[in-house]
């Protein structure tokens, strides 16, 4: 089975965030593949094992950077990369911006399905997989928590999460699917993996070259940072019934919520 | 001067209150007010759209919409747009919006921008405020399509009565089946009436000092005294222990939520978790270790065991509430 993996490098969850005009600081931040993309890489690779067959190109938009996210994916098990490296497009691209590059790179290729994460861990938009199958012309199930595949790879059944429960879906192939916790449990990479990921391609292109000038549709215009908490009153009393009924009583007169 | 038209989930025979919320907003922005409500059984509730500022509402209903696929609901959205030609499209950030709203904007040829928790306007333009690193940073996203696709988080604005005119209009839809592709097999709800995390009003959640999956029995009594608004959830670590199910998490990699009141019990409070929760409007945290980080966020702080206080706490309310 052969798949595509689009995925995205962020700050890793633990960076404090520092606001830098309408950006975020660029100092002391740890780069790392975008959680819910390496669910879509392990995935794909776990396709290619069990089909005995296939292989997995990733496909990243972004800076100089990325390239080491890209080797961390090719050293899980992937095979080959496309790296659009376009620093400028990268700095400004929306969601939309962002489908329009990653679908260019994508056409050229031979796939059964794409996968990536149901939103990036940084911006949050999770509007990339729903475009880009809207701009490749392909089904979309986002939020896929199972998969599997048929032999003859022409379809797949795939249980997604809906508020309160899961539903079924059976969607024909090739399709873009994003992935959400719970999919799979991302491997780490081999020191084997690590060293044969050096050498494995990595074809470097940019947005120009793709033939893509659509620009982004939404821009930020201010960033700030959310108002800081403080800390209230720490409740105390002889006994955890004491406190219990102190803050029964803080909820029921203060808060006034029961 | 071009209006808005939004669109309104249905679930389970009724219009979800997401869709009130962001009508009512639209109302007040001014211009005119269209809502396209879509789903089986939509017919009967549409009129209720009315009194929080509908002033046109298109029905599209029928067996084909009882359950959710995006291609079906985006091709009958995308023919009510068509007529109306709004300035400005609203959706609700619910489970499904986050699906729909990206499918219906590309469909469009537009960007769009997601989960907004307020919007303002400058002449004919929407300006959004939302969230980005799980609520670490905020952000003022402006759009240059038109027209301005925009979701908007649930719970975040609050609705309020605005009369609209409220003329119904039933739409006729052509689907072109053969794009239709995605088969439902099967959908298994959950049994518990439970609100979703993002929606609900109150959330009790427990982390790793919960020691085991055994022992959310008690929140979720906790919890059930609050009323039907109310619903458990769960940290990171108490979801990667396998106590809990990915969709109780709460946190950078689970879900944002901004409910009136949230307690933590056995919630250290680590970055990723204070991102997601950071905008409760009350926090209470219970935790027997005094340093614990989340008691420099809460508004109220229980340093004591939870197996003690949890339990004191359910009687304390019970009699509170007689």
């Amino acid at each position: 089975m052969n798949t595509v993996v689009c995925l995205k490098q962020v700050p890793d969850t633990e960076t404090l965030i520092k606001v830098a005009g309408t950006t975020i600081a660029a100092e002391g931040i740890k780069w790392v593949i975008s959680s819910f993309d390496e669910y879509a890489v392990e995935e794909a690779i776990r396709m290619k094992e069990k089909m005995n067959a296939g292989k997995v190109t990733i496909v990243s938009l972004g800076p100089d950077r990325v390239i080491e996210s890209i080797r961390t994916a090719l050293a899980m098990g992937a095979d080959e990369a496309v790296h659009v490296n376009d620093g400028a497009y990268y700095d400004k691209a929306d969601p939309y911006a962002t489908a329009q590059v990653l679908a260019a790179a994508i056409k050229g290729l031979t796939f059964d399905a794409v996968f990536l994460g149901k939103q990036a861990i940084d911006d949050d938009c999770g509007q990339v997989p729903a475009m880009l199958g809207e701009l490749l012309g392909l089904p979309v199930v986002t939020q896929v928590i199972k998969l599997d595949v048929a032999a003859d790879k022409k379809s797949a059944t795939v249980t997604r999460e809906i508020e309160g429960g899961q539903v079924v879906l059976d969607v024909p192939l090739p399709a873009v699917l994003s992935a959400q916790k719970g999919l799979n449990e991302p491997r780490y990479a081999s020191l084997p993996g690590i060293m044969k990921a050096k050498k494995k391609p990595v074809d470097v292109k940019n947005a120009g070259g793709l033939g893509v000038s659509t620009g982004p549709m939404t821009v930020i215009k201010e960033m700030s940072l959310p108002p800081a908490r403080q800390a209230g009153k720490i409740i105390t009393g002889d006994d955890a019934k004491a406190k219990a009924a102190a803050l029964a009583k803080a909820l029921h007169e203060e808060v006034k919520i029961i | 001067m071009p209006g808005t038209l939004i669109y309104a989930e249905v679930q389970k025979g009724e219009i979800k209150k997401g869709a009130f919320e962001i009508t009512s907003k639209a109302k007040e922005l001014g211009g005119e007010v269209s809502v396209c409500v879509i789903g089986k059984g939509a017919e009967a509730v549409a009129p209720q759209l009315a009194k929080f500022g509908a002033d046109k509402i298109y029905v599209v209903d029928g067996p084909e919409f009882e359950n959710y696929v995006p291609e079906a609901f985006v091709q009958a959205f995308v023919q009510v747009a068509q007529k109306v030609q709004p300035g400005v499209i609203f959706c609700s950030a619910s489970a499904q919006g986050k699906d729909f709203a990206p499918a219906m904007a590309a469909r469009l040829n537009v960007g769009a921008i997601s989960d907004c928790v307020d919007v303002k306007k400058e002449g004919d333009k929407i300006i959004a405020k939302r969230p980005m690193y799980a609520g670490k940073a905020y952000a003022m996203v402006e759009s240059m399509s038109n027209p301005q696709v925009i979701s908007v988080r649930p719970n975040a604005l609050g609705s309020k009565e605005i009369a609209g005119a409220g003329a119904i209009e039933k739409v006729a839809v052509s689907l072109d089946a053969a794009k239709i592709t995605v088969k439902v097999k099967a959908v298994e709800v959950a049994s518990t009436t439970e609100p979703d995390q993002t929606e609900a009003e109150i959330i009790v959640s427990g982390g790793r000092g919960m020691k085991g999956p055994e022992n959310y029995k008690m929140l979720e009594d906790l919890a059930k005294l609050f009323g039907p608004t109310a619903t458990t959830g769960a940290s990171r670590a108490a979801v990667d222990a396998g106590w809990r199910s990915h969709s109780y998490q709460v946190g950078q990699t689970g879900k944002t939520v901004s409910p009136n009141l949230y307690i933590a019990a056995g919630i250290s409070g680590a970055i990723q978790h204070m991102a997601g929760m950071g905008t409760s409007k009350v926090i209470v945290a219970i935790n027997k270790d005094a340093e614990a980080p989340i008691f420099t966020k809460a508004d109220y702080g229980i340093v004591d065991d939870l197996f003690n206080f949890v339990p004191a706490l359910i009687d304390e309310i019970k009699k509170i509430k007689g």
